[in-house]
């Protein structure tokens, strides 16, 4: 296992010991092209380095967790458990609760004109279960989780409690990422399932009340159209999911820089990133399972 | 008990201190000293393994942390215990279980055992009946002896301090100081202290370094009550001439 990660940027630390920390006032310059092409491609390949660092942490951590399940964190585990999934369950099913109406009411408005009503089960259905419903709770995850994750990995840096673990000997990966990653991967296909029946209700409430379907209806035809192997092609998506908004929200956290501005930063970076993530793996996996 | 061969330390591509040579007995208190920024809390971090130093060596009972591989610098590791400037205790876990972990990932204690270990290092440090407490329910002092408890939870044969008595009042400082000295003649452990309170200083270390910002290097090494009598060279003379101290010597 290397440190190296955990301590990515103790050597930039100039400023502290005063050899070449003054502050300067430089006046805004125009930067050419090539030199902002050239740093944002240095930036990605260090970033892609790290990302890859961190899976190979994980993978070797998982590894071990399940080599030693005795000495996984699970009272860790269950409180990440309980405030990514339990806390988060009210805010998900709301949002697909409506993101289930607003598709329903925009397909009707389309399938009325050529008198197929009924197939705004079918839109709402599969889209929901294949797609928006893994996606929006992977949203409301990377919003919530992802950014906690960064911000408390992050404090934990500026604190000192990293290094602090490091010097007991302790594998990070193994205490700070295991549990929030272990939690995440088991509670994102549950809040998924949620949001799934509360999407399609969500869908069956315009269809009801707004094109008049009866509801065994467009019950029955919902559950003719989403068969199970769409359904656990959502749920394969969102456990794909947690893993990476839980590894690049601790990946910003392991990699802010020791002060306030850093921890903040760390959290913002880790939304943005999860989110562009997810959205890079759903694309994957949409044409992987277009294909089989 | 630990050795420093020229050792060179810094970031990136700037050199903080050079050519630094050095040794640390068993059962010395070694205090390394000098002005704020001089690099003291950097080579701290080095000795513990944190950092790796842009050249040289660091020997830790005789096995080199620098070249050791992680395995065997998590053994090295559990030979010493790190009191941090914050204290570091973890966060999350209250002062029971920060003192605890250690022992539950090291040792084939029971839970009971572990907790009566926990009681005896708590009692040690003056913190009996601190251990449901969250370190936010602890004052600055509290948790530096609490961390120091943590610290000492494996009975390391050393351990290393940074700034023991930074945001700490005079009479909490020279509590700490007493409890150091204490554990010292008591379990034997060395003790290597990095500080600029010149209370501390005089107070317990039996042998200092001095690192200077400017010269990259130690620039005083000795006793401190002779390193002020040997005519040092004029920052180790303001250095220890502060705050009235010379007096205090005389």
């Amino acid at each position: 296992m290397s440190i190296s990660l955990f301590m990515s940027e103790n050597k930039d630390k100039v400023g502290e010991n005063g050899a070449s920390g003054k502050f300067e006032l430089h006046e805004p310059q125009i930067r050419p092209a090539v030199e902002y092409v050239g740093e944002t491609s240095i930036h990605l390949w260090k970033d892609s380095i790290n990302i890859l660092a961190i899976i190979g942490e994980i993978a070797e951590a998982v590894w071990y967790a399940m080599k030693n399940p005795r000495k996984v964190r699970w009272r860790e585990t269950l409180y990440y458990m309980d405030v990514c999934g339990a806390d988060a369950l009210p805010i998900s099913c709301m949002i697909c609760f409506l993101m289930g109406l607003i598709l329903g009411f925009q397909a009707s408005l389309q399938m009325h004109k050529f008198g197929t009503d009924l197939y705004v089960a079918d839109l709402v259905g599969l889209s929901v279960v294949k797609e928006l419903g893994p996606m929006m709770v992977a949203m409301i995850c990377a919003g919530r989780a992802g950014s906690a994750f960064a911000a408390e990995i992050s404090t934990m840096k500026v604190s000192e409690e990293i290094d602090a673990m490091v010097t007991m000997g302790f594998q990070p990966s193994r205490f700070l990422i295991i549990p929030k990653l272990l939690a995440l991967v088991m509670v994102m296909p549950v809040l998924t399932i949620f949001g799934n029946v509360v999407g399609i209700i969500g869908g069956m409430t315009v269809g009801v009340y707004s094109l008049g379907i009866p509801i065994i209806t467009y019950f029955n035809r919902t559950a003719l159209i989403v068969t199970p192997r769409f359904f656990t092609e959502g749920l394969i998506k969102s456990a794909v999911f947690a893993v990476l908004i839980a590894a690049v929200g601790c990946l910003r956290g392991f990699e802010a820089k020791n002060d306030t501005h850093g921890v903040g930063a760390a959290a913002t970076s880790a939304v943005v990133s999860g989110i562009f993530l997810v959205i890079i793996a759903d694309t994957l996996m949409t044409y992987l399972f277009s294909r089989f | 008990m630990i050795q420093a061969k020229d050792l060179t330390v810094g970031y990136g591509d700037v050199v903080v201190l050079e050519n630094l040579n050095f040794s640390i007995e068993r059962g010395e208190v070694f205090v390394i000293i000098g002005g704020s920024g001089c690099g003291k809390s950097t080579i701290l971090k080095h000795l513990i393994g944190l950092y790796e130093p842009m050249k040289g060596d660091i020997l830790i009972k005789g096995e080199s942390i620098v070249k050791a591989d992680w395995e065997e610098k998590r053994r090295l590791m559990k030979s010493f215990g790190v009191l941090y400037q914050a204290g570091a205790l973890f966060s999350a876990l209250t002062i029971a279980e920060n003192i605890a972990l250690p022992m539950e990932e090291y040792t084939k204690y029971s839970e009971k055992e572990i907790m009566q270990h926990v009681n005896e290092k708590l009692k040690l440090v003056g913190l009996q009946g601190a251990g449901p407490k969250m370190p936010s329910e602890l004052s600055g002092g509290m948790k530096k002896r609490a961390a120091l408890a943590r610290a000492m939870a494996l009975d390391p044969e050393i351990l290393f301090f940074d700034e023991p008595s930074t945001s700490l009042d005079p009479v909490t400082a020279a509590m700490l100081d007493r409890l150091i000295l204490d554990l010292r003649d008591r379990l034997g452990t060395t003790m290597v202290i990095v500080t600029h309170d010149l209370d501390s200083i005089y107070a317990i270390s039996d042998r200092v370094i001095m690192l200077d910002k400017e010269a990259k290097t130690i620039v005083a090494r000795g006793k401190p009550s002779e390193l002020r009598k040997s005519n040092p060279p004029p920052a180790v003379k303001e250095f220890l001439e502060r705050a009235g101290l010379s007096r205090k010597m005389d």
